[in-house]
This record gives C-alpha cells, sequence and structure tokens, in this order.
C-alpha cells in the first residue's frame, strides 16, 4: 500500500500540473531554448500584427518630438507617436510615421514637416491648435481670466483694508470651558505658534 | 427574469416621479404625512431598483445569451469575476449600477441623517428620486439593460480585452461613486435653498458626503491612471483624453468646496460660493456623464455613440436652470456674517487656492469644449491635445502647489509680519536648499525643477507644523513622540488629515514632475541579442531578448516574449510582456474575438519603472519587436494614492479623538474665546 500524500505535497503536485497545463505550448512551436537562433511561432497570427525591423528614425528624438506634435488620424485622439507605439496595433501611425521620416529625410524641418501635414491634412493634424486668431481664446482666456480675477480680488481686499483700517473683532462663540481650561489652551497655541 | 427586470424598474420609475412630486409639495404644503410617505418611498425606490440589478446579474451569470446585453459584453469563457464586472462595462448596465448605488445613497442619506436636519430630509428625499427617476427612465426608453435579441445566440461576444484587467474592475465602479454621491451634497444644497434653512446646518449634513465623494472621486481618478499604465500600454497614465477631464472635473470643485467650507463656517463668508460650487460640481458630474454617452467629443473612453447623450443634455440644461435659478432667488439671504480683512490672512489664501481650482477646472473645461466652439466660430476642426492643456494648466498647477504650502501657515483674519517670518523661514530655506541641490546637480527642465522646489517648500510646512504640535502636546502633557503625534492627530482629524491630504499632492507633484525624464527606445532584436539604454539617475540597463513563447490561458492564446534585464552589469531577472489574441469557440472552432491586446511588462522601483511593450514578431519569427521605457518616479504617484486615501480617512474618522465617537463637541469655541478675550493677534 502507498504512503498517504501529505497536503504540502498535494499542493505542490497540485501547482506543478496547473503550470504544465496552462503554459503548454501550441503544436508546431519551434523549442528555442539557445541564444541567437530564431524560431518560427506556432501561430502569428496570435501574436499581433507583423512588425517590420526598426530603423534608426524611429529613436531619433527629433523625431519623436514632431510626431508627439501631430495628431494620429485613426480616430484615437492620440499623438502620432504615442499611437504608434502604444500596442503597435494601428495601422494609420506607421503610415503617418513613414510619411513624416520621408519629409524629413527629404530636408525638411520640423515645422516644414508640420506644415505640410497641415496642408495634407487640415488643422486638426495637430496635437494643439496654432496660437494664432480665434485659437488665442482658446489659450489666453483661462489665463486671463484667473489673472484678471485674481487682480480684482486683491483690488477689492487692499481697498477695503485701507477704508477698515482697524480691524475689527469677531465675536466670539461662548465657551463651555473654565478659565483655567481656557488660560492653557491659550498658552498651548501660543507655544505652537513660536 | 428580464420579465422581473423590466417589472422592477418600472416600479422604480413610478415610485421615484411619485416621489418627487410629492416630496416637493408635500414639505411645501407642510403635509407631515406625506413627507413621511416620501422617505419611505425612496427605501422602496432602492428595493426595486436591487432586484432589477439581480435579474441583470443572474442573466450574465447563467451566460442567459438571449438578453442583448450579456450577449454583447460576455462569454462562455469569461472568467467569472469579469462576468461579474460586465454588469457597468457597457452603456446599459453602467446606467442601471449608477440608478441602484444612487438609490443606495439616497436611502444612506434618510437613514443616517441627524434629526436635526429633518427639516431638510423630504426636499433630499424629492432631489434624489427625481435624479433617479431621469436614470431609469434613460434605461426605460433609450438604453434598456433588459432588451432581448430575436435569436438566443450560442455564446456571446466577450468582453474588450482592455476591460480585462483588476483595474478595470475597480475604476470604474469608484468613478461612478465618486459622481454618484455628488448627488446628496446637491440635495441637501438644492433643500437648504428650498427651505430658506441657510445657516450651515446643510453643510454640517454634508460634510461626509462630499469628503466621500471627493475621496472616492480621487481613488476613481487614480485607479483610472494605474489602469492607462499597466495595460494601454503608452508608457503615461493622463493623455488630457475629454472622458478624464469630465472626471477631473468635478473632482477640482469639489476640492475647492472642501478648502472654501471651512471658511463659511468659520467666519459666515462664501455662502454663495459654496451653493454655487455645490450646484456647479453637481453640473459637471452630469457633464462628465453626458460626454461618456453622447459621443459629442471624440474620445479613446467613451461608450458607443447612442441617443441617451440628448436625455444628458436635457437633464443637464433643466437641472442648471433649476439649480442656479433657486440660488439667484435666495440671493439675498445669502449675504456674508462677515467681510475679508487683510490679503495676508487664511481666508485670502483660500480664497486665491478656490479660484486656482476654479481656474483649472475653467481651462479644462475650456479645452474641452474648445474643438466643438471652433467649429462652431471658424467652422474648422481642431484638436486640442495635450500640448494645449500642458501649457495652459501647467503653471496654473504650480500656482496651486505653492499655496498648498502658504494656505496652512498663515493665521485667520490677518497675519502680522512676525507670525509670516515665523511661519516661512524653514520651510523657504529648505526649499531654496533644494533648488541649490537641483541646479548643482545638473537639472535644468525648468517645469521640473519649479515642482521639485515647490514640493520641498510645501514638504517643509507640513513638517514644521507637525513638528510643532508635537513639541506643544510634549511641554503640555510630557508625551513620548509617537503618542504626542497619535493624539496629535487624533484630536484633529481634519486639520491633520488635511495635512496628510497635501502630502499625497506634493507626492502627486513629484511624480509627475518625474516624465520630464523618460526615456524610450524601440529595437528589434533576435534571441540573445541586447540593447542598453542610459537612466535618467544613471544606470544602464540592458535588455537581452529571450525568446517568445506561445501558449493557451483560459480564454486567450498568448503570445509572451521574454526579455532578461541587468542593471550595470547585475542581473535583475526576467520581465515578460504578452500578445493575447482572445477566441470564443464556434462548432469547435476557436474564433478570434478582438484584435490581440497587449500586456505590458513592468518593473516598478522608487527610482524608476522599467517599461517594456513587445510590439510584435518580424516575419513570424522569434525576432521580435519592442518599445522599452524608463519611466522615473512613477511609483510615486501610485504611493499619492494610498496617501491621499489615509488622510481622507483621517478627515472623515468619526468621534473628535477623546474616545467617544459621534460625541458633539463645540469646535473651535475655546480658540475664539481665547482669540478676542485677550485680543491677542493669531
Amino acid at each position: 500500500m502507498s504512503a498517504p500524500i501529505d497536503r504540502r505535497r498535494f499542493l505542490a503536485g497540485g501547482a506543478a500540473l496547473a503550470v504544465l497545463g496552462l503554459s503548454r505550448p501550441l503544436a508546431g512551436q519551434s523549442q528555442l531554448p539557445g541564444a541567437g537562433a530564431t524560431g518560427s511561432l506556432g501561430d502569428p497570427a496570435a501574436a499581433g500584427r507583423p512588425q517590420t525591423p526598426t530603423s534608426t528614425g524611429d529613436n531619433d528624438l527629433a523625431i519623436q518630438a514632431l510626431e508627439k506634435r501631430l495628431r494620429c488620424t485613426c480616430g484615437c485622439t492620440l499623438d502620432v507617436y504615442t499611437c504608434r507605439t502604444t500596442d503597435f496595433s494601428c495601422t494609420y501611425s506607421p503610415q503617418l510615421h513613414r510619411e513624416v521620416m520621408q519629409l524629413w529625410n527629404s530636408g525638411m524641418n520640423a515645422q516644414q514637416v508640420i506644415d505640410t501635414f497641415v496642408t495634407r491634412y487640415g488643422e486638426q493634424a495637430l496635437m494643439a491648435p496654432k496660437p494664432q486668431g480665434f485659437n488665442l481664446a482658446g489659450y489666453l482666456l483661462p489665463g486671463t481670466l484667473v489673472a484678471g480675477a485674481g487682480a480684482v480680488m486683491l483690488w477689492i481686499l487692499t481697498r477695503r483694508r485701507a477704508i477698515a483700517g482697524v480691524p475689527v473683532a469677531v465675536p466670539g462663540v461662548p465657551a463651555d470651558a473654565t478659565a483655567e481650561e481656557l488660560e492653557r489652551l491659550r498658552q498651548a497655541l501660543a507655544e505652537s505658534d513660536q | 427574469m428580464t420579465l422581473l427586470g423590466q417589472f422592477a424598474l418600472w416600479a422604480a420609475f413610478l415610485l421615484a416621479l411619485w416621489c418627487a412630486v410629492v416630496g416637493f409639495s408635500g414639505r411645501w404644503r407642510g403635509r407631515p404625512d406625506l413627507t413621511t410617505a416620501v422617505t419611505r418611498a425612496v427605501y422602496g425606490i432602492c428595493a426595486a431598483l436591487l432586484v432589477a440589478a439581480a435579474s441583470l446579474w443572474k442573466g450574465l451569470l447563467t451566460h442567459d445569451f438571449n438578453i442583448e446585453y450579456v450577449w454583447a459584453y460576455t462569454s462562455r469563457n469569461l472568467p467569472t469575476y469579469y462576468v461579474v464586472s460586465a454588469f457597468w462595462a457597457g452603456q446599459k448596465g453602467s446606467l442601471l449600477f449608477w440608478a441602484v448605488v444612487l438609490s443606495i445613497f439616497a436611502s444612506a442619506a434618510q437613514l443616517l441623517s441627524s434629526r436635526r436636519h429633518a427639516a431638510l430630509l423630504p426636499y433630499v428625499a424629492a432631489v434624489t428620486s427625481a435624479v433617479v427617476a431621469f436614470f431609469v427612465s434613460v434605461m426605460l426608453f433609450a438604453a434598456n439593460p433588459f432588451a432581448r435579441m430575436a435569436v438566443t445566440p450560442l455564446d456571446g461576444r466577450g468582453l474588450n480585452p482592455q476591460l480585462q484587467n483588476v483595474g478595470m474592475t475597480i475604476h470604474p465602479p469608484m468613478l461612478y461613486l465618486g459622481y454618484i454621491s455628488i448627488t446628496i451634497p446637491f440635495a441637501f444644497a438644492v433643500a437648504a435653498l428650498l427651505s430658506r434653512k441657510l445657516d450651515t446646518g446643510w453643510i454640517h449634513a454634508i460634510r461626509k458626503w462630499t469628503l466621500v465623494s471627493w475621496l472616492v472621486l480621487g481613488v476613481g481618478i487614480s485607479l483610472g491612471m494605474w489602469w492607462a499604465f499597466v495595460e494601454l500600454g503608452w508608457g503615461g497614465y493622463w493623455a488630457w483624453d475629454p472622458v478624464e477631464n469630465a472626471s477631473l472635473l468635478p473632482w477640482l470643485t469639489m476640492t475647492a468646496f472642501l478648502h472654501s467650507v471651512m471658511i463659511q463656517e468659520k467666519r459666515g463668508m462664501l455662502k454663495r460660493w459654496n451653493l454655487g460650487l455645490i450646484v456647479g460640481t453637481f453640473m459637471l458630474s452630469i457633464f462628465g456623464t453626458f460626454i461618456t454617452r453622447s459621443g459629442v467629443i471624440a474620445s479613446v473612453h467613451s461608450f458607443t455613440q447612442s441617443n441617451v447623450g440628448y436625455f444628458f443634455l436635457a437633464f443637464l440644461v433643466i437641472a442648471g436652470v433649476f439649480g442656479f435659478t433657486l440660488l439667484y432667488t435666495r440671493w439675498p439671504l445669502l449675504k456674508p456674517e462677515v467681510h475679508l480683512e487683510s490679503v495676508a490672512s487664511r481666508e485670502a489664501a483660500f480664497l486665491f487656492n478656490n479660484l486656482l481650482f476654479v481656474g483649472i477646472a475653467f481651462s479644462v473645461l475650456w479645452g474641452t469644449l474648445f474643438p466643438i466652439l471652433s467649429e462652431l466660430v471658424r467652422g474648422t476642426k481642431i484638436t486640442v491635445g495635450p500640448p494645449f492643456f500642458n501649457r495652459v494648466n501647467v503653471p496654473l498647477g504650480l500656482l496651486l502647489l505653492a499655496l498648498t504650502g502658504v494656505g496652512p501657515l498663515i493665521a485667520w483674519r490677518r497675519a502680522s509680519p512676525a507670525n509670516l517670518r515665523r511661519q516661512f523661514t524653514w520651510p523657504v530655506g529648505g526649499a531654496v536648499l533644494v533648488l541649490a541641490a537641483l541646479l548643482g546637480s545638473g537639472m535644468r527642465d525648468f517645469y521640473a525643477i519649479l515642482s521639485f522646489t515647490l514640493a520641498a517648500f510645501v514638504a517643509g510646512t507640513i513638517i514644521q507644523e507637525f513638528f510643532r504640535g508635537v513639541r506643544a502636546r510634549r511641554r503640555m502633557h510630557g508625551e513620548s513622540v509617537p503618542i504626542a503625534l497619535g493624539r496629535l492627530i487624533a484630536r484633529n482629524r481634519r486639520r491633520y488629515g488635511g495635512y496628510m491630504v497635501h502630502v499625497a499632492i506634493l507626492i502627486y507633484a513629484v511624480g509627475f514632475a518625474g516624465m520630464a525624464f523618460k526615456r524610450e527606445r524601440e529595437a528589434t532584436l533576435k534571441p540573445g541579442q541586447s540593447i542598453d539604454i542610459a537612466s535618467p539617475f544613471g544606470y544602464t540597463y540592458r535588455f537581452t531578448h529571450v525568446g517568445i513563447s506561445q501558449y493557451q490561458v483560459l480564454n486567450r492564446i498568448v503570445s509572451a516574449a521574454t526579455v532578461q534585464v541587468a542593471r550595470d552589469g547585475r542581473p535583475e531577472g526576467v520581465m515578460t510582456s504578452e500578445k493575447r489574441q482572445h477566441f470564443t469557440v464556434e462548432n469547435g472552432e476557436k474564433v478570434p474575438s478582438f484584435e490581440p491586446s497587449t500586456e505590458v511588462a513592468i518593473r516598478s522601483g522608487l527610482r524608476e519603472d522599467v517599461y517594456i511593450v513587445f510590439a510584435g514578431p518580424v516575419n513570424g519569427t522569434e525576432e521580435a519587436v519592442y518599445r522599452f521605457t524608463i519611466n522615473p518616479l512613477v511609483w510615486w504617484i501610485w504611493f499619492g494614492g494610498f496617501v491621499l486615501v489615509f488622510g481622507g480617512i483621517v478627515t472623515m474618522w468619526p468621534g473628535d479623538g477623546t474616545g467617544a465617537p459621534g460625541r458633539a463637541r463645540p469646535a473651535q469655541a475655546g480658540y475664539d474665546v481665547a482669540l478676542v478675550n485677550t485680543g491677542a493677534e493669531p
């Protein structure tokens, strides 16, 4: 008769089975423990969109900064760079990236590339509207309102101070405390204020 | 069950309508029998909606694919916890969720409110019932979660893979809870206006509610940021998307209210402003719902475009006109009891803080709506994205951060130059030291330097407050430091809990500033090939591609790309980023249900997060394209979330810290009397 399985063994066995069961390789997948060899995937379609090898321009900081100012046209509301590299599933942003690279490689600077995009796709190709004309209201109104309201508040406060001159005592709320307690409180407050 | 669900919805709708009408008229005509009936009806509405919710959950859990909602958001192989969370994954279910939770809150408001506020409760019942009636009407007439299909499919479409994340089981309900609970303060504000009981009673009645709403909404927003970071794969957490903005708006105005209400409680000022803030916050919560559900503004987070947007627009207009008209009619009754005396006072600091909160809220709203406005005015579509919001809001945010430090240190009424010197010498000195250290270390990013310096200043002010409080207790009572600290916090939870929240805000600021130093790089690697990336903290990371393995788990095929990570030559372990192809089974065949989704590999640390995205294979081989990102200080944002929650809980904790929970204490009475009696300047 075999020895009974204790709880620790049972759990360890269960965990091992679970790992084996959950991580079962798909049929046809290459087993590649070694470095350097490149095998084929059993189900390439399940691994996302096929990718092309990275080019030098993909990591160019100037290109990245430029693409962060251009909007992707896929409807995601993200910029070209972010959309392209978020999960690499967008089909629009890689094309826009290629357009940017093409314009950049043709000798255009960042502003010229952006202007070309605006000509091709309209002003909504920009991640933020140009600060000109009506758009200036977009940029300036919040700050102007806050500054204006702040200035008015300051003016009122300083004016009121000038008129009031002497500070007015605030009527206190009757305290449910003895004179001794009030004195202790006063001392504590004075101490904490120091 | 769908019949029962439908019946329950109709019962809730009719009861809520009756309650709304009779609640107003009964209180108006002084009929206590009617007002009592209305209070009871609130519980009835809640019961009916709970039955409707149970019906939908039963449909979801039993895979009743004849219900269109169950078919659209679940499948047989979806894990049970996602089946449960599918309740709020779609438009119709989330509307039911909203109505149920609101009815629970409405019942709690009736049950838990002190009898001192009994005169307000019938109006509160009427307002909450009117809002419930609106939500149920949207379900009944435009988005019925119990709608049936002509034919029963064998399996459902399944849940969007990006929603199959633990964050998404918590984040949406938290946001909803935040949005929904705002209705209760709004209802009390309307009740106070209608009954003309405009003393501080209504404020005391809603204090806990506003804190809960604010905290829950804050947690919901933070969880959303976390979900975006770990699930979406773009290496960021906030994109100024319209739906994200919509959740931020009521949080901002509510934060303003939590500050300005202190002025009303202590000085009897800003009554109009506070009521306006509460009405405005409720409007913004409905506006957020409108944005999310109408499709009027493009967003990655929106529900499917539908006609429910019109319902919300109409409700928004009606609620706004009603709320602000009511406020206008009571305007003369809301005169301040005293006026501000000095610019150098805590009241003024809070007032400027309010101005900034509302200013930021306005600029976010303005930026969110500007594309529509531009199209109306110029006929040109434009995009307003992160560059716009950062340019407009970052300066305002930094100003607000500075005020976070200034406000609590200035005395009420009027601060003397000596007081200002005493309070600000150390914090300003500390901030200057930090500034010098940052410049000395070679940091040159203007906004990052300013953020860190101001964070140091705010930290200095808070440390100083705790230090002085503890020192005073030690001198008075001879307590040890831990006991003095514990009792200091326990005896004045609101104040010191508030300071903890300020700590959370400065931690957030530090985390946000870290994004200025983000490093990212794309690479195509064959197994065994590696790439080096330098981190802003001076480390060099080496990422070596190990290989790609494919296997099946639950309802998906996983392609796992594994990378060995070493930092400065020392192995740090392996990280695995995945592509997941979800599928449903039809006639024994696996059919892909969505586009492959990405699971990011993240290694989090105090200094920086290593963030790897597996883009996909090259030519179906193990040669893989990756994006490697080093995200500095991101961990601090999540930690800030925990501090925020802790501070919020301390602030809300019941009782007065003397071991007598719930005992009413004449707050600050001794403080005021001592000041007035001795003539001492604070």
